[in-house]
């Protein structure tokens, strides 16, 4: 028995026979686990989107019920055609994966201003629709991404429905320098964004995130986080983008002009 | 049976006569990365002390079939399965942490402790002292991530598992936190100034002069 262990056969023979075992375990649970798995980065995204919409305390406990249910009460996603600005039917927004698109040369396109090194975007956008309990609009929230000094950092901009507000700027992913540029996700940090306007009077992106304590005093202004010069870049080119032309300008064009009520 | 005394042996004597990371200086790589703040500390340190535990069973019950030509591959084959359903256990059943910990569960698999202990021990013990020798070093570098990740969060951001002990000044507090402790390199003079200590009290722990 010991003396052929090391033969050929019984060589090839224990490895097909270990390979087969080890992935038959490994499958049956990546199988099982799946569902819950997508259910977490489900909640996950809603509890952000909610977050931003300023439905939730961020620091609260909730259940997942609380989550589903609020999420599904008072959030809307629809598609949006980024080019034209009008909604897409036919596509829904809680299945449809941006993320995908973007990376499919046919349902996306290279921007030529591409400040925020988004590489890629997809031709159509998610939006988040907010309504009260009466229904009327509260918030629209915009998804937006862009990279910052180590990493593409994801967020939720939630804009009144004015669609020059801003109501909150949750950003839910980054790998920036934590207690530097990661301070994108700080309480303090985030609260400053509330009240800020987006645009001028004669509608050209205004929003800066500055040094200048002058500026960022006042409705445009944004103080930048100290130490984490490059990432408050990446904010603000982040947003200069996806506020711009090939972002979602002409969706908030047509917004404006009720295009959403 | 193996007897209690040798079982215990196994078990404690990793946490410090012979702890992977201060004295065997292995696995240091994760522990630079996931120690900035405790929890994440814990659930790494708990992932690699099942994967260790359960690889060294694994290879330890096959030990006498593995062929010798072949071993190393054998051995990463089990610890890669094991890593691979640890991750997706932890995406389903601890999403945060899993989120926050992201590529460093699936680097257990390069982990010098888990390769280690199956090379060295497992290969040539019985199953449930090689069990056990995987869990007694699993809490060995356990006690190094949670010492570590003690001293960084504490120090870092002024708080233990997210609970604020040290009001911060961004806060509306008094403490200024020393932000060179949320990085990866404070680590090196963490783990450092730990084998230090535990040298100075244990003289036969330093290496003898070459």
């Amino acid at each position: 028995m010991a003396k052929n262990k090391d033969s050929f056969a019984r060589t090839l023979f224990i490895v097909v026979g270990l390979c087969l075992i080890c992935s038959i375990f490994v499958s049956t649970a990546a199988v099982l686990l799946k569902p819950t798995q997508q259910e977490n980065r489900l909640l996950d995204k809603q509890k952000y989107i909610l977050e931003a919409a300023g439905l939730i305390d961020p620091q609260a406990k909730l259940t997942k019920k609380d989550i589903l249910q609020t999420y599904k009460k008072y959030v809307e996603a629809k598609v949006v055609d980024l080019k034209t600005g009008s909604m897409v039917s036919g596509i829904d927004g809680d299945t449809y994966d941006q993320q995908k698109a973007s990376r499919d040369p046919a349902t996306s396109f290279v921007p030529q201003h591409d400040i925020a090194s988004v590489k890629r975007v997809a031709d159509n956008a998610v939006v988040y629709l907010v309504h009260d309990d009466a229904g009327k609009l509260t918030t629209v929230i915009l998804p937006v991404h862009g990279y910052g000094l180590w990493s593409t950092m994801y967020a939720f901009l939630a804009v009144k429905p004015d669609m020059n507000t801003v109501q909150n700027l949750v950003y839910y992913s980054q790998g920036e320098t934590p207690g530097l540029g990661g301070e994108v996700q700080n309480p303090k940090w985030k609260a400053k964004w509330n009240g800020k306007k987006l645009f001028d009077e004669n509608g050209n992106i205004a929003i800066k995130v500055t040094k200048n304590p002058a500026v960022a005093a006042s409705d445009y202004g944004v103080d930048a986080l100290s130490g984490a010069t490059l990432t408050s870049n990446g904010v603000q080119h982040t947003l200069t983008f996806w506020l711009g032309d090939e972002g979602f300008a002409r969706f908030i064009e047509k917004a404006r002009n009720g295009g959403l009520s | 049976m193996a007897d209690t005394k040798e079982l215990r042996q196994v078990l404690t004597g990793p946490i410090l006569n012979n702890n992977p990371i201060a004295l065997q200086v292995l696995g240091v790589c994760s522990a630079l990365a996931v120690t900035s703040k405790l929890e994440t500390a814990l659930v790494m340190a708990l992932a690699l002390t099942a994967v260790t535990a359960f690889s060294n069973l694994f290879i330890s019950l096959i030990r006498n079939q593995i062929p010798s030509s072949v071993r190393i591959i054998v051995q990463m084959t089990i610890i890669a399965s094991l890593v691979i359903v640890v991750d997706q256990l932890l995406q389903a059943y601890a999403y945060n942490v899993s989120k926050q910990l992201s590529v460093f569960v699936g680097l257990i698999i390069t982990n010098c402790i888990v390769m280690g202990r199956a090379e060295a021990y497992a290969m040539k013990s019985p199953p449930l002292m090689s069990f056990m020798d995987g869990i007694g070093n699993g809490l060995g570098y356990g006690a190094v991530l949670l010492t570590v990740g003690f001293f960084r969060e504490l120090f870092g951001s002024g708080s233990l598992f997210g609970v604020q002990i040290l009001q911060k000044i961004s806060d509306g507090g008094w403490y200024q936190p020393n932000g060179l402790l949320l990085l990866p390199p404070s680590a090196f003079f963490l783990i450092g100034m730990l084998i230090w200590v535990i040298r100075t009290k244990k003289p036969e722990q330093v290496e003898a002069k070459g």
